[in-house]
């Protein structure tokens, strides 16, 4: 995936609360190989005049600034790429389905969790100034919107560290195979009754 | 030696750390991964990096997202739906995983499919690409959902990187009235708390309205933990959970089955357990409920009127409020029970197992649906046993369609969607826009709520209407 650090880019405000994974990503179009790109299913059935994201003042948004809960809903990865081949690197919220922003994490996309009124002041700076930039810095762990004040965010450090270089977390776990062996080993004598007797056919 | 009092969640999870890194990320042992046609992304990605399956034995895959409701004597027309339907055979078989494919005897939802199997056992970890896997919580299991990405991970190590959760306890004490069932306690609890109320949670419901609740019921309360932004949802395994798990296919047998249960038994929380929060509610305030807008957090009980964005101060709430009420076509100040419905759905892995069958068919006994609707039973066992009951017949003498097991209007996509502009009385989990289909209306219920509505073509009390 691509590294995340620091991004300077307009950002789109919108003020809709428990924008779900499949609004984000109707689910009809779940079947499409990731080559297809899923860019352009983004908010498919969402696309109606007015919709911010088609304002042409927003255009070039890289950075979503909405309301509560959001990606709540399925677990659907499509959510994500769909984001990302969209163009956005960060989505800003007051808080996000626990799911999805494990997804965006994996893919490269920063969830950037502030409180709620904090949350509201911006997307009210970006409805009054269109196109205006956020600045992000992930190692500073820091926000910038128009009106300049850098307002500090919480990252898990593992997030914060597989964003930064981009890592791979299977290469990561395999540095623990020892332990995973051993973790098995005890576990079949611990708990012997956890690997079912695999009867081929039918219940 | 005294030890910390821990709740059932932490002894879950103290079990199957098997690394943790100094920033707190703990490496957990996953017991079964289920997978379901959507996992094509994720064995494309290990395919990609040649990565092989670690446990093909912990691993089950399930058809039930793309496998038609209706005869499935024929091929599915569909190309697209088809080729899911086949590739997540040709991966499983490729992988060597035990596969219930669309004719398989035991085929149905992959979350009714696993406990009925005996796949879902207490103190296991679960995990599936599909946010409904908090439902085998139920049996004392930490089961959650997870994306394609960590799909592929669980499959090429058998471990997920996890932070720890915080934990709730969300305690139903006192009995619930009558028609009033697992469904309705859990969406007033999510009513309560918000539809991200417990994000970032593990929750465990305990209660003596808890304890009372079958297996079934308590499969409706955890699958919709999720729809509280939970991460998990708990219940301590009791002689209700023993019992229903003996005998089945993959659980343990004799003198394994008694090791099992010895073990189980040891996990419930302890007296003096402690959650980071503590949620209480009155089981005998619980109404029958439908939902209004489009969170399953709008949801009320169904004698209440639909709520006025006029009387909510903050002006973006009361925009959203708008915004809900203006796709799901409602004027403030109606009574729900007023509000036409055009279809019912009776399916789901919320709400298709034989105890949601039965409670439907008793409202629907000598009753005709004046609206159509379909009925999809959870599995294959669920169908036959459903029919050997007659179940079948009260709804086809009803009106309704009798299907076949699967995901089906819940989701859509097999090509069972609600028709776009009409309200649909379903017994699913989500009411999100577009959720059953483009434009289409959904309102959240129980099956003994969704059988009195397709008998009356309205939003209906079923305590009013009464079983026959």
């Amino acid at each position: 995936m691509d590294p995340f650090v620091t991004l300077t880019a307009p950002a789109v405000p919108l003020d809709i609360a428990n924008i779900d994974t499949d609004q984000l990503l109707p689910a009809r179009f779940l079947k499409k190989p990731r080559s297809a790109g899923y860019g352009n299913f983004l908010f498919h059935d969402e696309r109606k005049p007015g919709f911010p994201l088609d304002e042409p003042a927003y255009s070039g948004a890289r950075v979503l600034v909405s309301d509560r809960n959001f990606g709540c809903g399925s677990s659907r990865e499509g959510a994500v790429y769909a984001l990302v081949d969209g163009g956005f690197r960060c989505v800003v919220a007051p808080s996000f389905g626990d799911i999805f922003a494990a997804n965006a994490a994996k893919n490269g996309l920063l969830t950037v969790t502030l409180p709620e009124d904090a949350v509201a002041a911006l997307r009210r700076q970006l409805q009054e100034a269109p196109g205006a930039t956020v600045t992000v810095d992930l190692p500073a762990q820091t926000l910038t919107g128009p009106d300049g004040r850098p307002l500090p965010f919480a990252i898990d450090p593992f997030k914060k560290e597989c964003l930064i270089e981009g890592l791979d977390d299977v290469a990561l776990t395999l540095r623990h195979q020892d332990a995973i062996d051993l973790f098995d080993q005890r576990d079949a004598e611990r708990r012997p009754w956890v690997v079912p007797g695999v009867v081929p056919g039918v219940a | 030696m005294t030890q910390q009092p821990r709740s059932l969640f932490e002894k879950v999870w103290d079990a199957h750390v098997v690394a943790t890194r100094p920033d707190g990320q703990a490496l957990l042992a996953i017991d079964r991964h289920f997978l379901h046609e959507g996992s094509f992304h994720a064995f494309g990605m290990i395919d990609h990096a040649g990565r092989k399956v670690r446990r093909p034995e912990l691993t089950f895959a399930v058809a039930d997202h793309y496998v038609p409701s209706h005869s499935r004597a024929k091929p599915i027309a569909d190309p697209e739906i088809a080729n899911m339907v086949t590739m997540l055979e040709a991966n499983a078989g490729r992988h060597g995983l035990r596969h219930f494919g669309l004719h398989d005897p035991a085929q149905g939802i992959v979350h009714v499919l696993a406990p009925e199997q005996g796949l879902t056992l207490p103190g296991l970890t679960i995990v599936c690409g599909d946010s409904h896997t908090s439902t085998h919580g139920a049996f004392g299991a930490l089961a959650f959902g997870i994306g394609a990405t960590e799909v592929s991970h669980v499959l090429a190590t058998q471990t997920l990187w996890q932070r720890r959760p915080k934990t709730m306890r969300v305690t139903v004490d006192g009995v619930l009235g009558p028609h009033v069932t697992a469904k309705d306690l859990i969406l007033a609890v999510i009513a309560a708390i918000g539809a991200d109320g417990a994000a970032g949670h593990v929750v465990e419901y305990a209660g003596s309205a808890i304890r009372g609740l079958s297996m079934e019921g308590r499969l409706t309360v955890c699958n919709m933990s999720i729809e509280a932004g939970a991460r998990a949802g708990m219940i301590a395994p009791d002689d209700t959970t023993f019992s229903w798990i003996e005998g089945r296919h993959f659980a343990p047998e004799g003198a394994l089955f008694d090791r099992a249960v010895e073990h189980w038994r040891t996990l419930p929380s302890d007296d003096g357990a402690v959650f980071d929060r503590e949620v209480t509610l009155d089981a005998a305030t619980i109404a029958p409920a439908v939902t209004w807008g489009t969170s399953p957090e709008t949801a009320v009980p169904v004698t209440a009127a639909v709520p006025d964005p006029g009387a909510e101060a903050d002006p973006v709430r009361a925009g959203q409020m708008r915004k809900m009420l203006d796709y799901m076509g409602l004027a403030p100040g109606m009574a729900l029970e007023d509000v036409s419905i055009d279809r019912v759905f009776i399916g789901s892995c919320t709400n298709a197992r034989l105890e949601d069958l039965r409670a439907a068919a008793a409202v629907l006994r000598g009753r005709r649906a004046v609206v159509p609707g379909l009925v999809v039973p959870g599995s294959v066992p669920v169908r036959r046993q459903a029919e050997a009951e007659g179940l079948d017949r009260v709804f086809i003498d009803a009106g309704l369609e009798w299907g076949e097991p699967g995901c089906s209007m819940c989701v859509g996509i097999n090509g069972d969607l609600v028709p776009a502009g009409e309200r649909c009385a379903s017994t699913t989990n989500r009411n999100f826009p577009g959720r059953q289909g483009p434009n289409a209306r959904t309102h959240l219920m129980s099956p003994a709520m969704a059988a009195a509505a397709a008998a009356t073509g309205r939003l209906t009390d079923v305590r009013k209407l009464g079983a026959s």
